[in-house]
């Protein structure tokens, strides 16, 4: 895509490079003609405050050479590179091009590492030091952002170290949701639950599953209410991960713990969105990764 | 004699040129801007000068070449491993944390180069500067393979005969050599040395260690056997401004005008006292030895390197012809001026310019070895976490996460602690008890700090880690604290 809509300044731009370079040239053949008046002492005859005089001291003409050169590697880099106004240059190099050339080599270059892990069991792989360090690494670089840099998460971003998964926490699972990305949605329900009074019943309601503090009349005025929830949270609360609905009966809360945050949870709804990785990622990399959150959350004697 | 020297003469006005020597005739020539370079032939020469000058090029070239050889422990006693970051010089293990010793190293430098030139003028030009060293060095090839000046400049002259072809291919064959071996050493810093002879010997080396051994040898063989003064006349930046570091207490190489004018060829048995003539014989051998191609009479030249050659060379020739030594040395201008002896002289050395460059130096250099004796054994960076500001957690705490990068900087095995302090019933979670970190090697660790609900009121607090360090033999313990801030969100 062109920078301007009209050619002029791509022609501007070529115009004064071009002019400079010969500009230079010409500078340096004339210099090169030009004499300079030398008195027999090597001075130049000009004297300031009564002592102060200008000597000639010719520059070397190897010095002369050392410009052409400049000016050669000019006019071939504008040649060959992009430079000159609008112009690609003969190698068509781009700054694109070069960054996805040279992601390709360092790619091709790690494929032995990778290679090791491509074949190993996700079980294997998150007990071997070497691929969990390569998979801190790709964590701390495309996760870390949004899951924090220890994974615990944050308010809207889940932790990847519990047991707690929205979408399914097996290995196939974890690759999916870095494969594809993920979009939670939680429609607003305020309609469906009822009057405004009806949703806060319904908020302590879903407290109460959890045995979080809750007004218990509320809760019980709630239950009948929570049928409008039950198509995605099922009738029990525990939440569906094939549709990615919450569990509602522990003590997580992605999105804010109270009533409050319940509240506007079913007054507003949510759209919560994981980005997909595959692009980024290569095939190797993805398998490492998803090794690595799979061991987050599974590791052996984590405290 | 040169029949050059007349016209190329240039006068600098600082120590006063002799009598009647000015050409102060308005006729002039039209010169041209550029000029072609006069190839140099400079005399061997001996001496007091040239004896410290061969001194100093085998002082720094023995250290240059002898010091990656060396061996410390397991490894080589002074690498500086670009590829994993870590500079090793002899026990010490540097990070590029680190950073500020090479700053200091570089204002030592700096200070000791305007000490040094304000005592004694261009000390580092004329000794021990590399240009200096392998131009020495190139030059005694060359004299080895083709003779003395005279010999250099009948041989350049003649036409291309198969002696000649065999003196020049075989000169620049121990050139090329030295200038190759030269680049491998230079490479032997990066790259252990050892390794590198083997894949220099089986063509292994990387395209990278190619390079560099090429190119350093390529500037040292080009620098040393062709540029040589042209480096020093109009590359090296210090010789631009080295001017400022002169007084008129400076030491120069400089010529006894008043002594030595009017200079003239005389019989040897003539009486000194009884010619109309100064103590300079004009023999022009000043003019053959010095290697940026001045005549020292002229007086201070900016081209002069400091070296002594002349003085060396004329000292020799007033030996020969029965005078007192010392018509071209080492004085300064207002030792010139007012007749001051030796010791007049050296009391001059101490003014103010003096002290307060040595007061600097003493301080850096303190200060930097100060700091190195005083190094702890580890660093530790402590990041706060860049996504996630606090955050609750089940238990009703308030959580931030840090990142500590732990960096061991000793060849051994550390297991470290952290704790923290600064606020009310302040918690330290991390992953794993122990956090062991292997020699030099550096780790990331994720650490949680808690603090109750309800503890404080919104906002920043400082807090300091404490982080303990101790090694596999409990030899030792140390302590570092570093500091960050706890956020308690609104």
């Amino acid at each position: 895509m062109s920078d301007f809509t009209s050619n002029f300044w791509s022609l501007y731009v070529a115009g004064i490079a071009l002019v400079g370079i010969v500009a230079c040239l010409l500078l340096l053949y004339f210099s090169g003609k030009a004499k300079a008046m030398t008195a027999h002492d090597n001075t130049t005859g000009h004297v300031w405050d009564g002592d102060l005089r200008e000597m000639n001291n010719p520059l070397p003409r190897w010095w002369v050479g050392l410009f052409l050169i400049t000016i050669a590697f000019a006019l071939g880099y504008l040649v060959l590179y992009p430079g000159l106004g609008n112009s690609a240059g003969k190698l068509g190099w781009s700054s694109a091009g070069q960054y996805d050339a040279e992601v390709a080599k360092a790619n091709q270059a790690l494929e032995p590492l990778y290679a090791k892990f491509a074949g190993m069991p996700p079980e294997d792989v998150a007990k071997d030091p070497q691929a969990m360090a390569i998979g801190d690494r790709l964590f701390m670089n495309n996760c870390a952002q949004c899951h924090g840099s220890d994974a615990r998460g944050g308010k809207g971003f889940p932790n990847l170290t519990d047991k707690d998964w929205l979408h399914g926490g097996t290995h196939e699972k974890i690759k999916e949701t870095l494969v594809k990305g993920r979009i939670g949605n939680m429609p607003p329900m305020a309609a469906a639950v009822g009057s405004a009074d009806d949703v806060r019943n319904v908020a302590h309601y879903v407290l109460s599953l959890s045995n979080s503090p809750h007004d218990a009349l509320r809760a019980s005025l709630g239950k009948p209410k929570f049928v409008a929830c039950a198509a995605c949270h099922g009738p029990d609360g525990k939440g569906n991960q094939t549709i990615g609905a919450p569990n509602l009966t522990d003590d997580i809360w992605l999105h804010g713990w109270g009533e409050n945050a319940i509240i506007a949870m079913v007054n507003n709804g949510k759209v919560n969105q994981m980005p997909a990785q595959a692009g980024k990622l290569t095939e190797a990399q993805l398998h490492v990764l998803a090794s690595y959150v799979w061991g987050l959350s599974n590791q052996p004697a984590a405290k | 004699m040169e029949s050059a020297d007349q016209t190329t003469r240039k006068v600098i006005p600082i120590v006063p040129a002799p009598v009647g020597a000015e050409d102060t005739s308005e006729e002039g020539a039209w010169g041209e801007l550029y000029a072609a370079h006069q190839k140099i032939y400079p005399r061997s020469v001996q001496g007091i000068f040239a004896k410290w000058r061969w001194g100093f090029v085998f002082l720094t070239q023995i250290i240059f070449y002898c010091l990656p050889w060396l061996e410390w422990g397991q490894r080589q006693a002074v690498l500086f491993d670009l590829g994993v970051r870590r500079f090793y010089i002899f026990g010490i293990v540097l990070y590029p944390q680190d950073f500020i010793y090479l700053t200091g190293l570089l204002v030592i430098s700096a200070f000791s180069l305007f000490l040094f030139t304000a005592i004694a003028g261009r000390l580092w030009c004329g000794y021990a500067c590399p240009q200096t060293v392998y131009s020495e060095i190139f030059m005694w090839i060359e004299r080895k393979v083709e003779g003395d000046r005279t010999a250099r400049m009948r041989l350049d002259s003649q036409d291309m005969s198969l002696e000649k072809l065999v003196k020049k291919w075989y000169k620049h064959f121990l050139w090329i050599g030295l200038s190759i071996w030269t680049g491998f050493t230079f490479v032997g810093y990066f790259t252990p040395i050892r390794e590198l002879g083997m894949e220099f010997f089986l063509g292994n080396m990387s395209s990278w260690e190619v390079f560099w051994v090429f190119f350093y040898g390529f500037a040292t063989y080009g620098n040393a056997g062709f540029m040589r003064e042209q480096v020093c006349k109009y590359m090296c930046p210090y010789a631009r401004f080295q001017s400022a570091m002169f007084d008129k207490d400076t030491l120069i190489v400089t010529y006894d005008a008043e002594r030595g004018e009017p200079r003239g060829a005389r019989s040897k048995k003539a009486d000194l006292a009884t010619l109309s003539l100064g103590a300079c014989v004009d023999c022009t051998l000043c003019v053959q030895v010095c290697p940026t191609g001045i005549d020292i009479r002229n007086g201070l030249q900016y081209e002069c390197i400091g070296c002594g050659a002349c003085a060396d060379v004329c000292d020799t020739v007033m030996d020969k012809v029965g005078y007192p030594r010392g018509l071209v040395k080492y004085s300064t201008q207002h030792a010139m001026q007012n007749k001051w002896t030796a010791s007049q002289t050296l009391k001059h050395i101490f003014r103010p310019r003096v002290l307060i460059y040595t007061g600097i130096l003493l301080l850096v250099v303190a200060l930097l070895f100060g700091s190195l004796l005083t190094r702890k054994s580890f660093k530790v960076d402590v990041v706060r976490d860049r996504a996630t500001l606090a955050r609750i957690v089940s238990g009703g705490n308030i959580e931030n996460v840090y990142r500590l990068q732990i960096m061991n900087a000793a060849e051994k095995r550390q297991h470290f602690k952290v704790t923290a302090e600064g606020m009310y019933e302040l918690k330290v979670l991390t992953d794993s008890e122990d956090l062991t970190v292997e020699s030099t090697q550096s780790r990331w660790v994720s650490v949680r700090l808690q603090v109750p609900y309800d503890s404080a009121v919104p906002g920043s607090y400082p807090v300091r880690f404490t982080i303990e360090a101790s090694d596999d033999n409990e030899t030792g313990h140390t302590l570092l604290e570093e500091k960050s801030v706890f956020l308690i969100p609104r």
